[in-house]
């Protein structure tokens, strides 16, 4: 069954002629090899707990800003509540958690414990951030632009609210004792398997339908497309996979609060999408891999730290508003035969000098 | 019911509605203008708030409250002409969300570098009104809850009449309705742009320094909520109109008063977004504002 069966047929794209199964199988095992390279890194402990933590934190920025990206940088529409999305996700997928644990004591079949656990959370996460992207996107529908981000940003507050004023989350101290299943293969591969369905979403039929939409609404409407229903569809898959990443982040560290899901943490995943690019996926993941890493990196400057995110904000509207990528991908195969290139060509200068020497 | 918590409750309402409105009267302006929504509003409030706390504590000789007040302003205005010229002006002609993201960009900006300056632990802003409370039936009223209240309602009026009967007022209101006739007409725009954040800032940093005066606290994050709840009060009463952001400054200060008076003082603010939400659903132009179609 080809790609075109499962996803509608495949057009070009500015930075694809094709979407060729190929391409997804070099980027795949490109992938995998960064995969057992990380691995091997953590498991003979050269990668320390504290290290291994941070790449876990990245992959939920990606998960978090590749969503977000679906909504914010392929369907053009304002969010600023995203981090709502991810606190019900990683409520959910934590209460779930916590009260599977106990009953789960062993794998099934081919999965282990963790796995199973993660899982089965994560899905109820994905359930419920979806039910609220419905919720939100659904009447938003009626609203573009900045009035968008307004009630989304609305959204994002009243689910702080909420989460703070009742029982079952723990209120203010937050929720604790959520078991800490969070392995680095989980992690990967959940956010691996999250960026290729995203990609292999944005470019099928559907897909471009909601390009088309960002690009211009009225003309999209005019030529059939079914503006609500893909807006929906956008803002829908936009929470779910926003939940899940919720759920990593909820397992990750054990420990839930209200507090670390409000308005900044909205605007720092913002700042991720519109930095790497607002409708380049893998511009999300550059930019959250740069931008998880960095504050990291400067840990004795932490004062400075949303200084600086703030000033790269204005300065890569000011002078860069496309972002780091724009709306192009990473690309394997291209890299690959460039680098060929680049070799045959430093040959054939090599050949033409010793040449010249005789 | 108990008539003295309600005239206490009324008397609150009217003091924290004094306040939204005069800074929602900064969002509603620049949105008239640029139609853009300045996010950085309420930062500046917070910074109109340290300024008179750092001349206050900081100089030798202890100066009158409303030079002090004025001075303020002045910086507060200052700023954010400042602003505009750095972040917002390049953005004129780019795509609104752009200008909207750099507004966020400058309002995080701004607190942060308030933090760096001043520190994240609040500091105690002294008291500036010290005369006795007047008496309203059972009900004490703090001079500083009064000063709000007429400061605000005469720097409202004193505004609409720049804005109805002064040259410059007209030229304003020439360049909310259409900047290229404006242009056309001989209109400094960039005077006219630079005037308007100038005003609106200025009343955000009044708002910001009442503010902190009523709750005797300045620190770096005291513009958000007050901010965003005034940015309510502006989409409530219609963007774009004067008259519309003091009516939704006085609506959104009494429904957040009674709501912790009478309900709840932990639900207050998810009340206000609910508001907020249901105001944007049903009437997204807001109380007073006018519905504009969209066209091909």
């Amino acid at each position: 069954m080809g790609l075109s069966k499962l996803f509608g047929t495949v057009l070009p794209h500015k930075a694809y002629k094709k979407l060729s199964i190929s391409t997804v199988f070099i980027n795949l095992a490109f992938v995998t090899i960064i995969f057992l390279v990380l691995n091997t890194l953590i498991n003979t402990g050269i990668l320390n707990r504290y290290y291994s933590t941070i790449i876990v934190l990245v992959l939920v920025a990606i998960v978090m800003s590749a969503s977000l990206n679906i909504a914010t940088g392929f369907l053009g529409q304002l969010v600023l509540g995203h981090a709502g999305f991810m606190a019900i996700g990683a409520y959910t997928a934590a209460l779930i958690g916590i009260a599977l644990y106990p009953v789960i004591t062993d794998g099934f079949l081919f999965l282990s414990r963790n796995l199973l656990i993660f899982l089965i959370s994560a899905s109820g996460a994905a359930l419920t951030a979806s039910i609220a992207g419905l919720l939100v996107g659904t009447p938003a529908l009626r609203l573009r632009g900045d009035y968008l981000g307004i009630m989304t940003l609305g959204f994002g507050e009243i689910v702080r609210i909420i989460l703070t004023n009742v029982e079952f989350t723990g209120g203010a101290q937050g929720l604790k004792a959520i078991p800490r299943i969070m392995t680095f293969p989980i992690a990967f591969w959940t956010t691996a398997t999250i960026v290729l369905v995203i990609y292999l979403f944005m470019f099928s039929r559907h897909g471009r339908a909601i390009l088309s939409i960002r690009e211009d609404e009225i003309a999209s409407e005019s030529v059939g497309i079914n503006i609500t229903k893909y807006k929906i569809m956008g803002f829908v898959l936009a929470s779910m996979f926003g939940g899940i990443g919720g759920a990593i982040f909820a397992f990750q560290g054990g420990f839930l609060a209200p507090v670390s899901f409000g308005f900044i943490k909205s605007v720092e995943i913002f700042v991720i999408v519109v930095l790497g690019g607002m409708g380049s996926i893998s511009g999300a993941i550059v930019a959250a891999i740069f931008l998880t890493f960095l504050p990291e990196l400067l840990r004795d400057f932490d004062q400075y730290r949303l200084l600086l995110y703030s000033m790269m904000l204005i300065l890569t509207m000011l002078f860069r508003p496309q972002g780091m990528m724009g709306t192009k991908e990473f690309d394997t195969p291209r890299y690959l035969r460039a680098l060929k290139r680049f070799f045959l060509r430093k040959k054939k200068t090599d050949d033409l000098l010793k040449g010249s020497d005789q | 019911m108990d008539i003295d918590l309600l005239i206490r409750q009324l008397i609150n309402s009217l003091n924290t509605g004094s306040i939204y409105a005069l800074v929602a009267i900064g969002y509603t302006m620049v949105y008239g203008i640029i139609r853009l929504i300045n996010f950085a509003h309420g930062e500046i409030m917070m910074f109109g708030a340290y300024f008179a706390f750092v001349i206050a504590t900081s100089l030798p000789v202890e100066l009158p409250f409303f030079l002090i007040v004025i001075i303020s302003m002045g910086l507060a205005a200052l700023m954010g002409i400042f602003s505009e010229k750095i972040a917002y002006k390049k953005l004129r002609t780019a795509p609104r969300i752009s200008a909207l993201i750099t507004a966020i960009g400058m309002s995080l900006f701004l607190q942060n570098f308030a933090q760096l300056l001043f520190g994240a632990t609040p500091k105690v802003m002294p008291r500036f009104i010290t005369a006795a409370p007047i008496m309203i039936g059972n009900t004490a009223v703090s001079m500083v809850t009064v000063y709000t209240i007429f400061m605000s309602i005469i720097i409202m009026v004193l505004l609409t009449l720049f804005v109805k009967k002064t040259k410059a007022g007209k030229a304003m209101r020439a360049v909310s309705q259409d900047k290229d006739a404006a242009l056309l007409m001989g209109i400094n725009i960039n005077r006219i742009i630079s005037l308007t954040f100038a005003i609106g800032s200025a009343l955000g940093a009044l708002g910001g320094i009442f503010y902190s005066v009523a709750y005797s606290q300045v620190y770096p994050t005291l513009g958000v909520m007050p901010g965003l709840k005034a940015f309510i009060a502006a989409v409530f009463g219609g963007i774009g109109n004067i008259g519309g952001a003091v009516l939704g400054g006085y609506t959104i200060g009494f429904i957040e008063t009674m709501t912790k008076g009478y309900i709840s003082s932990k639900w207050a603010d998810a009340i206000v977004f609910s508001v907020l939400i249901l105001v944007l659903l049903f009437k997204p132009s807001g109380i007073l504002g006018k519905n504009v179609k969209e066209k091909v």
